[in-house]
């Protein structure tokens, strides 16, 4: 298939492994961004080539991982709601909240509704305007024009029966708060190539500069990540920071104007809660004043405070008797995504991992997403 | 959600700003995606298509000259090699 086949040519990518090995005088500690890109490298063996050379350090680029619990909860007790339709990405479906996921409130008779993409819902509630339908606007700054588009339709449609319940991240916001974070091993990036499609890569010049670390804007298919981290590893031998684009074919430094500026009519850039981090500044959006009526939180106001409410008094209960995941990011005791989040540890060195947690039966959310880490080395990686 | 994978654009069906939106194959399977971030796109380019929205158009000529620098190094490594 044009443009997937040749970036995964086995001998250019044996070539680009060979040499990055040579180039290495010390091992090196990298992080991947996005959760696709953590699936890609371990789906092609790249982080096991290269295991005693480079260690690829996992990102929070998983957006269904880092979707506040509370924001989940709320989008069950929207889903319960009599002519309320939930509209959602399918990974949403079987991350947990703080005691449930959405497809445990589906099988009591929530209604979830799947779908491929938010323009989808706006169809729905078009052809529905006896029901309500809220999309579960989740994601990075890649979706991020994809539900502000849809909003921009709803809007041209007049529909009355529309509204997000936004829970949007944003990408550099995090990496600041990790490099900031103790204990941060990181000293270069492979930035989240689909994410600087969209917003280009004028900003990440002076995160690189004040970290002195370099950033290589990078792809998902096998070239694309050997030449990512052989930019990265060339430029820490060379003591050189900068930002490179390595995903040249679909990324270009001014990013997608059109998509910026649907973004834009949209959303503002807010303080946002991320799983497992916490409050991010700058961490995500939310929508302008004038889209308010789209807005779900004001909408259905009472039922987020009453949700609010009872996720404070289970945090309260936690902290009380000492238990339960202190980065609020699952209900499970034992589940350690808080770390894996940050990259602090692997996936593999959970004690439950493989166990007591698998994607059939998950603990938390890194294993239930397509894009978790944790997934991703059940998937791929389980023998090691 | 994230992993967006190029399909060829095979004919356009909406212009409207908001509402654009063409026939996009992948594979041989032929979706509707929407179109308003990849206006220029033309008929026969490679876009990549996110939650059913085209957030790029493939630049074929970055794409080759990012595949004819990776084979150069491999050129590059062969000639370096001791002959055998
Ligand atoms: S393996 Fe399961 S329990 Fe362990 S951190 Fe990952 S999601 Fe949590």
């Amino acid at each position: 298939m044009k443009h997937l086949d040749e970036f995964r040519d086995p001998k250019l990518a044996r070539r680009l492994v060979d040499e990055i090995r040579r180039t290495v005088s010390q091992p090196r500690v990298l992080m991947e961004v996005c959760g696709g890109q953590t699936h890609s490298l371990l789906r092609h063996g790249i982080a096991t080539e290269l295991n005693e050379v480079v260690e690829l350090i996992h990102g929070p680029g998983c957006p269904v991982c880092v979707t506040p619990a509370e924001a989940i909860d709320f989008a069950q007790q929207l889903a319960l709601e009599p002519n309320v339709v939930l509209a959602s990405f399918g990974d949403m479906l079987r991350v947990p909240g703080t005691s449930r996921s959405l497809l445990d409130v589906r099988s009591r008779g929530g209604h979830v509704k799947i779908v491929y993409s938010p323009l989808d819902a706006v169809d729905l509630a078009r052809h529905h305007p006896d029901q309500h339908v809220v999309v579960f606007a989740v994601g990075f700054e890649t979706t991020a024009p994809t539900t502000a588009l849809a909003v921009l339709q709803a809007a041209t449609l007049g529909l009355k029966n529309f509204s997000l319940l936004v829970a949007h991240v944003r990408v550099l916001p995090a990496m600041e708060a990790l490099m900031q974070s103790p204990g941060c091993r990181v000293e270069g990036f492979l930035a989240a190539g689909h994410v600087c499609t969209v917003t280009g890569f004028d900003e990440y010049e002076s995160f690189v500069q004040r970290h002195k670390t370099p950033v290589a804007v990078t792809g998902f298919e096998p070239l694309d990540l050997l030449n990512g981290i052989r930019e990265c590893v060339n430029q820490l031998e060379a003591n050189q920071c900068e930002v490179t684009n390595r995903y040249a074919r679909s990324v270009r430094q001014e990013g997608n104007a059109s998509a910026q500026e649907i973004v834009s009519q949209v959303y503002e850039i807010a303080d946002t809660p991320w799983r497992g981090l916490g409050v991010i500044l700058k961490g995500g959006y939310r929508l302008h004043g004038e889209f308010e009526a789209f807005d779900a939180a004001l909408r259905f106001e009472t039922i987020l405070r009453r949700v609010d409410d009872r996720s404070n008094m289970l945090t309260v209960d936690e902290q009380g008797s000492q238990t339960g995941c202190p980065a609020g990011v699952c209900p499970s005791d034992d589940c350690r995504s808080g770390e894996v989040l940050r990259g602090l540890i692997k996936p593999v060195e959970c004690a439950a991992f493989g166990t007591r947690c698998t994607p059939d039966s998950p603990l938390g959310a890194p294993m239930v997403s397509a894009e978790g880490a944790c997934a991703a080395y059940f998937k791929y990686q389980r023998t090691i | 959600m994230c992993l967006a994978v190029p399909g060829r654009v095979i004919r356009w069906i909406d212009r409207d700003p908001t509402f654009a939106q063409a026939e996009v194959e992948f594979d041989g399977v032929r979706r509707t995606c929407h179109m308003a971030c990849v206006a220029d796109a033309q008929e026969g380019d490679y876009v990549i298509v996110h939650a059913g929205v085209a957030i790029s158009r493939v630049d074929e000529e970055q794409a080759r000259l990012t595949l004819a620098d990776l084979a150069r190094l491999g050129e590059l490594d062969e000639s370096s090699e001791p002959p055998a």
